[in-house]
């Protein structure tokens, strides 16, 4: 039978196999009856997220209910995933605001650059992971979407922490 | 045809009279109804069970694991195998194009039914009184019942070996192959462990053997040493850790069933937990009394009543119940045995074992009838004394500094010629004065740079 494998030099004299059974069976046993579990009951009980989690987008309004943003252009200015697509419009008064303003979540790397480069502090990224959508198209999140979000905002930096230390 | 014979015909009471409760009934009709009532309960049950066991796996699995396991589908996920069921009958069932078409299709049929025909001939609990006669409670009490199971319990390869085959996949057929050297190699070591059993009972019907046990203290206590024997080959026979080699998901990617889908997998994966189930029956049956509850003869005599029965099947259940879990328990400790290591325990230790003890049981009965001792519980005391003896021996020298692992390395050129420049025959007694030798004269770890080489060549075969 010289098949060829290579045979490792064990310690011998401490090998054995019913023992060795024996107390691995006792070592699973304990943890069968040991009522500390570790899963999480998901949908009933979650993770807390920490306040820098960094999740999708949402765009905070005023009091009158309009997006706070004035279509500066700075956001998918600062993109790297050139992921925003921003339209800006004029109302009578010459105030701007966006006309279109789009996130496609999938091609978001959520950096964080858009609320950090924020004049108005209006688009945010969420503390937030349950994004389930049923076709891709739905995860292009335009203005009323953004503004409909109701999850809490990201803080991306502690303020009495900000380098993280 | 008289119209007095139609109504004679139509009669139930000629087809099934009236009999005394505490004897067997006579009439062919009882004797059918009860059989084809007997069939769909019996297997409706034990169906119904083998889907509550991959639950059972699964949450066996992961309390083992600190995790909670199936909970969604109702409550306790209870639901879970109903869900299961559902999921694989509404999958696509894949037909490989290059497959033997109908072996394909008949594989996990004959992979599933043993396992059931065995369940058919189990005692499962004491008689039934009924009004028209006393009711065996197992489907076919078969006066053979003992040689029953050791032949069918052989044909499940079958199911395995097609499947691996006709799915014209090189790791199906591995799977298929390993399956057919694993079942093959410990039918033997099974059968023969259970030899010793028959020594006692001097009957192969499964009643008898029962009543020999509810007699005589059960088997377990009188044959050990057998019931450890065939412990470790049913977890072989039914494809279990640590001997799940057919499967191998870490090589095999999974074995024998790799090209089912659908409802022919779910088939298989029934079958597993069916053979578990009656593997476990088996062992209740053979070593654990079957369905005798200990510490009292109440159970054994007349008047039978239906109190009786109920108990007696609760009784049954609980055994076998404890040897599924036992099964699921090993499962999740051990990891997987070698191929090689597989054959060899098979064929150098459990085999010698079996065989050996059915002679030291011959032997000690022989002397015990010959000492005057009446067959009875001190007879399994006697056997019992015997047993602690070899369990003791068996553990200080066989399970101790050796390893099962027959697989050499092939020496090399070097090593070759290094060892007949020495003048070394190359046979295992040889080596291991070598070896020590080596270990007397030389510190450990210049040993080590010599000792791997010898270690590793075995006897020529």
């Amino acid at each position: 039978m010289a098949i060829g494998v290579k045979v490792m030099n064990r310690p011998l004299e401490r090998v054995s196999y019913i023992r060795a059974t024996l107390s691995g069976m006792a070592v699973t046993l304990k943890h069968l009856v040991d009522p500390h579990k570790v899963t999480m009951q998901y949908p009933e009980t979650k993770w807390d997220l920490s306040p820098r989690w960094r999740g999708t987008h949402r765009m905070l309004t005023t009091e009158t209910g309009k997006a706070k943003c004035v279509a500066c252009g700075l956001c998918p200015t600062v993109c790297p995933a050139n992921c925003i697509k921003l339209v800006p419009g004029e109302d009578e008064q010459g105030n701007r605001f966006p006309l279109v303003f789009e996130i496609d979540e999938f091609r978001c790397i959520f950096c964080g650059y858009c609320q950090e480069v924020c004049p108005e502090e209006a688009i945010h990224l969420g503390r937030h992971y349950e994004n389930a959508e049923f076709d891709r198209a739905s995860f292009v999140y335009d203005l009323e979407r953004l503004t409909a979000q109701t999850h809490p905002v990201s803080e991306l930096w502690d303020p009495a922490d900000p380098k993280g230390e | 045809m008289s119209s007095v014979s139609v109504v004679a015909l139509m009669d139930l009471a000629t087809w099934f009279p009236r009999a005394n409760p505490q004897l067997e009934p006579t009439a062919v009709g009882t004797f059918v109804l009860a059989s084809a009532i007997k069939i769909v309960v019996v297997f409706g049950v034990y169906l119904i069970g083998v889907a509550f066991l991959t639950l059972a796996e699964r949450k066996i699995a992961a309390w083992i694991q600190d995790r909670r396991g199936p909970n969604r589908a109702g409550p306790w996920g209870l639901l879970q195998p109903v869900a299961d069921g559902i999921k694989n009958f509404m999958k696509e069932e894949t037909d490989p194009a290059d497959a033997d078409r109908w072996l394909f299709l008949i594989a996990p049929a004959l992979a599933f039914v043993p396992a059931m025909l065995t369940w058919a001939v189990l005692p499962l609990a004491a008689p039934l009184p009924t009004p028209w006669g006393l009711i065996d409670m197992s489907v076919a009490n078969l006066p053979v019942g003992y040689l029953f199971t050791l032949a069918i319990s052989s044909l499940g390869v079958y199911g395995i070996v097609l499947a691996g085959w006709s799915s014209n996949n090189k790791y199906a057929l591995l799977g298929g192959l390993r399956s057919s050297a694993q079942l093959i190699s410990y039918e033997i070591a099974m059968g023969m462990s259970t030899i010793p059993i028959l020594l006692l009972a001097g009957n192969v019907s499964l009643t008898a053997i029962i009543q020999q046990q509810a007699h005589m203290g059960w088997n377990v206590i009188s044959l050990t040493v057998a019931w450890f024997t065939f412990l470790v080959a049913s977890f072989a026979e039914t494809n279990r850790l640590p001997f799940d080699l057919p499967e191998a998901e870490s090589e095999l990617v999974a074995g024998y069933h790799t090209e089912y889908s659908g409802m022919k997998f779910s088939m298989f994966f029934i079958a597993e937990y069916a053979n578990m189930a009656t593997v476990s029956g088996l062992t209740a049956t053979l070593f654990f009394g079957g369905w005798d509850i200990p510490f009292t003869q109440w159970d054994n005599v007349p008047p039978w009543t239906w109190l009786k029965t109920l108990v007696t099947l609760a009784a049954f259940a609980t055994k076998t119940g404890f040897f599924l879990f036992t099964f699921m328990w090993v499962r999740w400790t051990l990891p997987r045995f070698r191929y090689d290591q597989l054959m060899s325990l098979g064929w150098s230790i459990m085999l010698p074992i079996a065989l050996g003890y059915i002679v030291v049981v011959a032997a000690a009965t022989l002397a015990l009838d010959f000492l005057g001792v009446a067959r009875g519980p001190m007879f399994s005391l006697a056997l019992l004394g015997m047993n602690v003896v070899i369990i003791t021996v068996l553990l200080r020298w066989l399970d101790r500094g050796k390893l099962i692992s027959p697989a050499s390395a092939r020496v090399g050129p070097t090593d070759l010629g290094r060892l007949r420049a020495r003048g070394l025959d190359l046979s295992r007694r040889a080596l291991g004065a070598e070896r020590a030798k080596l270990r007397a004269i030389a510190p450990p770890a210049t040993a080590t740079v010599t000792v791997p080489a010898l270690d590793a060549v075995e006897e020529p075969v």
